[in-house]
């Protein structure tokens, strides 16, 4: 049985978790920290990930990466509000986005690769095995294409994602485990950068979800935000300074800003400092938990509608909930906690650490996949409703919202002109009337034999899968032949160009490497001809001319091939030079032995 | 004990006429996977709803029964017990699961449960109707009028607030209608399920029969309407 992970994939921390014993465990990484910052950097030394690389936010942060999260499976013109938000470039190429980090343009699903390499590695080191299966998680309302960029993400960092599942799904399987809960419980999940809520039944280790809802671009972040703007105004009218011109200060506003949220979790009172530039000197400034109160309020009221609507399409009202589990780490604010008490009428648990939990289930998940439990069984749902483009632009509906999934539909095509030969389809999800105010996934082109109108009868399956991702069959009624479909998403990669990225990572895997061993060979060499230097001071009276020659020579052997690239012609030049010194080393060991046995019979003398 | 043996052998040999295992060919006797060899078997798309959870094709049914048959298919034939199964199997659980995940669905809801034994029983059902009823017809027309009103007037006026309060009137008489109107489904479905229990084959019982069916189909069709015309409603004035 080969061992699959679990994989919460954060929009500000990642975690990978396993099981052993019945019971899921996160891997602890260096210095115990459980969790790998979610941040990406471009040093002049390469890429690095995780807590070295945070440490540039401030110090490169046009290069460094942070909330890459937000971006999976989107455009350009989605995010368009928030550009100015995020130090680093983006810019558009086929309907992704592409980060721009020195001269390379990278995907938001190769970024997240980094940061899944970073977990990996973390689990092999930690297992002592090769980790190559994968259960990830995403936010319950995270839509088709998404789901697929995680999915790439995945296959690009070289694990086989058996699973994509959803975050508060994945915490209820840890906390279900755990508490052996039955009856209805909603899992309110807001983290850095989404918001989920859904409600399930547990019943004799079945969780079934009833309904979910949410918002994949609302948590944390949007908070810290509200701080920093506040720092920042308020830096530009007490001392006419924009900060928005010095991309290293605004991260470190983000960052004070975010600290100065956490610590008002535990706190009342915070004073948040920040050094200025241009030498305007600090910025200190006092928050009570009440300002951060209300300049967060309408943000965190706006998860309560997602509530409302879940309970409405899971046909139950907040009375009927038996409980309520509180999961990411913004539910560490005293205002969510008290604002979902009040929704549901109960105090919410938060027993488990909601940093932790999410990654916990998806290691559970992972179990149940290799067939080591077999009791638990979660049905999941489609969180958006998933339709086809008809006559006029209007979405005509195929699965609706909160299907339980796998699900499917059939819909028959035909054609409206003799001797057409094709049908376009354009598939969607939204719950709008209009095409235009829903999300378009993908278009393809069905195939249809040349005959009179209306003659031909294609039938095409739309099929969500278990990890909640979109496949389309088609079989021609008549001849009872399948087609196979080149589906083009809207808003993905495609697969030549996930293939590609694949084989790129193993090359940039490769790169690394030899970057890595050319330091090291370098390293060494100036340690060697430091060393040999030292001798020659020391004993080049002691041996011959030749022997002398052929050390300089060798030198300036190593020198050469020190400010080359090539680590393997590095050694072999060390391993010429040490051959040369062979005499001359000998001689100065003879030389100092014999010294010391000079000093050690002076010593005697000494003692006596 | 001869009851038992009659009634075990009549499915068994419909079950022979119907179907052989994929994987090693030997006549599938089980209900879902293969006898000899284990191997899950597809649903037959012949198989009706009611049938593939074992309930007796009725518009009353034991919610409680169809829960628990539910979760006991689910854990046959979800795609995460297959995971390390051949590409083969891993198809017929995604299939068999989507068909499963449907047919709970449908037959949960007595609306849909409704409409889809209609369609079992009578062939293709769901008249979409786009004109009211003909007992309905005043009161949508003046519906209409008020909605026009309604967008038509100022939004700070005060006329405005007159007319929401005449559309929110409108619209509980709406919900109460839909409810009248389940109420009087819900009691068909009992007179449909009692005749279906008595199972004769006269000709009064089929006269019976298909008066019942009429009536359903055109009560279900006219509960679509208003419910439709209810969410509109529920839309624009919020």
């Amino acid at each position: 049985m080969v061992r699959i992970v679990g994989i919460d994939l954060g929009t500000t921390n990642s975690l990978v978790a396993y099981m052993a014993d019945g019971h899921p465990h996160i891997v602890p990484g260096r210095n115990e920290r459980t969790m790998v910052p979610s941040v990406v950097a471009m040093t002049d030394n390469g890429l690095i990930v995780g807590d070295p690389a945070r440490e540039h936010l401030t110090r490169s942060p046009e290069r460094t990466v942070y909330s890459v999260k937000r971006f999976m499976g989107k455009g350009l013109e989605d995010v368009q509000s928030e550009l100015a938000y995020f130090p680093y470039q983006l810019t558009e190429q086929g309907g992704v986005i592409r980060i721009k980090l020195g001269e390379k343009t990278y995907s938001p699903p190769q970024i997240s690769a980094m940061i899944l390499k970073e977990l990996k590695q973390r689990a092999e080191a930690h297992l002592g095995e090769s980790i190559t299966r994968a259960v990830i998680t995403v936010p319950a309302y995270f839509n088709d294409s998404q789901r697929q960029a995680t999915k790439d993400a995945g296959m690009i960092a070289g694990l086989d994602v058996l699973r994509i599942i959803n975050e508060p799904t994945a915490a209820s399987l840890a906390y279900g485990l755990q508490r052996k809960t039955q009856g209805t419980i909603t899992v309110y999940d807001l983290g850095g950068g989404t918001f989920d809520i859904s409600i399930l039944k547990l019943k004799n280790g079945i969780f079934e979800v009833l309904a979910t809802n949410g918002d994949t671009h609302l948590g944390g972040d949007d908070f810290d935000r509200q701080i920093a703007d506040l720092f920042v105004r308020e830096i530009l009218e007490q001392q006419g300074l924009d900060l928005t011109a010095y991309p290293d200060h605004m991260q470190a506003v983000r960052l004070e800003a975010e600290r100065t949220k956490i610590r008002l979790s535990d706190e009342l009172k915070i004073t948040a400092t920040l050094d200025l530039p241009e030498g305007k000197g600090r910025y200190s400034r006092e928050l009570t938990r009440d300002q951060l109160e209300s300049l967060t309020r309408k943000l965190i009221e706006r998860t309560l509608e997602p509530c409302r609507l879940a309970l409405k399409d899971a046909a139950l009202t907040s009375n009927d909930i038996d409980e309520v589990v509180l999961v990411g780490g913004s539910t560490r604010m005293p205002l969510v906690r008290q604002l979902v008490q009040a929704l549901f009428g109960k105090e919410p648990h938060c027993e488990l650490n909601p940093d932790e939990v999410v990654a916990l289930g998806a290691a559970v998940q992972a179990d149940i996949l290799s067939g080591g439990t077999t009791d638990l069984l979660l049905l999941d749902v489609t969180p958006l409703s998933l339709g086809i483009e008809t006559m006029g632009g209007v979405m005509s509906s195929l699965i609706r919202r909160n299907t339980t999934i796998p699900a499917s539909a059939k819909e028959m095509f035909t054609t409206y002109v003799d001797g057409q030969t094709g049908v376009d389809i354009h598939i969607l999800q939204g719950e709008r009337e209009l095409v235009k105010d829903n999300r378009s996934l993908a278009r393809f082109r069905l195939k249809v034999p040349p005959l009179p109108a209306g003659v031909p009868r294609i039938e095409v399956t739309f099929l969500i899968d278990a990890n909640g991702i979109l496949n389309v069959s088609a079989r021609d009624v008549r001849t009872g032949d399948t087609q196979s479909l080149a589906v083009k998403p809207s808003y993905g990669l495609k697969d030549d160009e996930v293939e590609r990225m694949i084989g790129e990572s193993y090359k940039f895997a490769a790169d690394d490497l030899k970057a890595r061993q050319l330091i090291e060979a370098r390293t060494e060499a100036d340690a060697i001809l430091m060393a040999t230097e030292k001798a020659l001071k020391q004993g080049a009276h002691l041996v011959g001319e030749e022997d002398l020659s052929s050390i300089r020579t060798t030198i300036t052997a190593v020198e050469a091939a020190k400010s080359g690239e090539d680590h393997k012609a590095i050694r072999a030049k060390m391993a010429d030079l040490e051959k040369a010194t062979h005499h001359l080393a000998e001689v100065l060991m003879d030389n100092s032995l014999k010294e010391a046995l000079e000093n050690k019979k002076l010593s005697e003398f000494s003692d006596v | 004990m001869d009851h038992h043996t009659h009634s075990t052998a009549a499915p068994r040999e419909l079950q022979m006429a119907r179907s052989m295992c994929w994987h090693c060919q030997s006549e599938v006797a089980g209900e879902y996977f293969c006898d000899r060899c284990v191997k899950v078997q597809p649903v037959s798309k012949e198989v009706d709803y009611f049938t593939c959870m074992s309930l007796p094709r009725r518009l009353t049914i034991d919610q409680r029964q169809l829960e628990t048959k539910f979760y006991e298919l689910s854990r046959a034939f979800h795609p995460d017990f297959y995971q390390n199964k051949s590409t083969a199997e891993q198809t017929i659980s995604l299939g068999n699961s989507a068909l499963l995940n449907t047919a709970y669905r449908t037959l949960r809801d007595p609306i849909e449960r409704a409409e889809y034994l209609i369609g079992l029983e009578a062939g293709s059902v769901k008249e979409i109707r786009n004109s009211p009823p003909a007992d309905l017809f005043e009161e949508i027309l003046e519906l209409q009028d008020t909605l026009n009103e309604y967008r038509a007037t100022d939004c700070t006026s005060e006329t405005k607030s007159t007319v929401l309060a005449k559309l929110q009137a409108e619209r509980e008489l709406l919900e109460q209608r839909q409810r009248d109107m389940e109420a009087a489904l819900q009691q068909l479905f009992i007179q449909w399920d009692r005749l279906q229990d008595r199972a004769e084959a006269t000709d009064q019982a089929r006269a019976e029969r298909s008066r019942i069916l009429k009536q359903m189909r055109e009560n279900l069709s006219n509960r679509t309407y208003v419910k439709n015309i209810v969410s509109d409603l529920a839309s624009t004035i919020g």
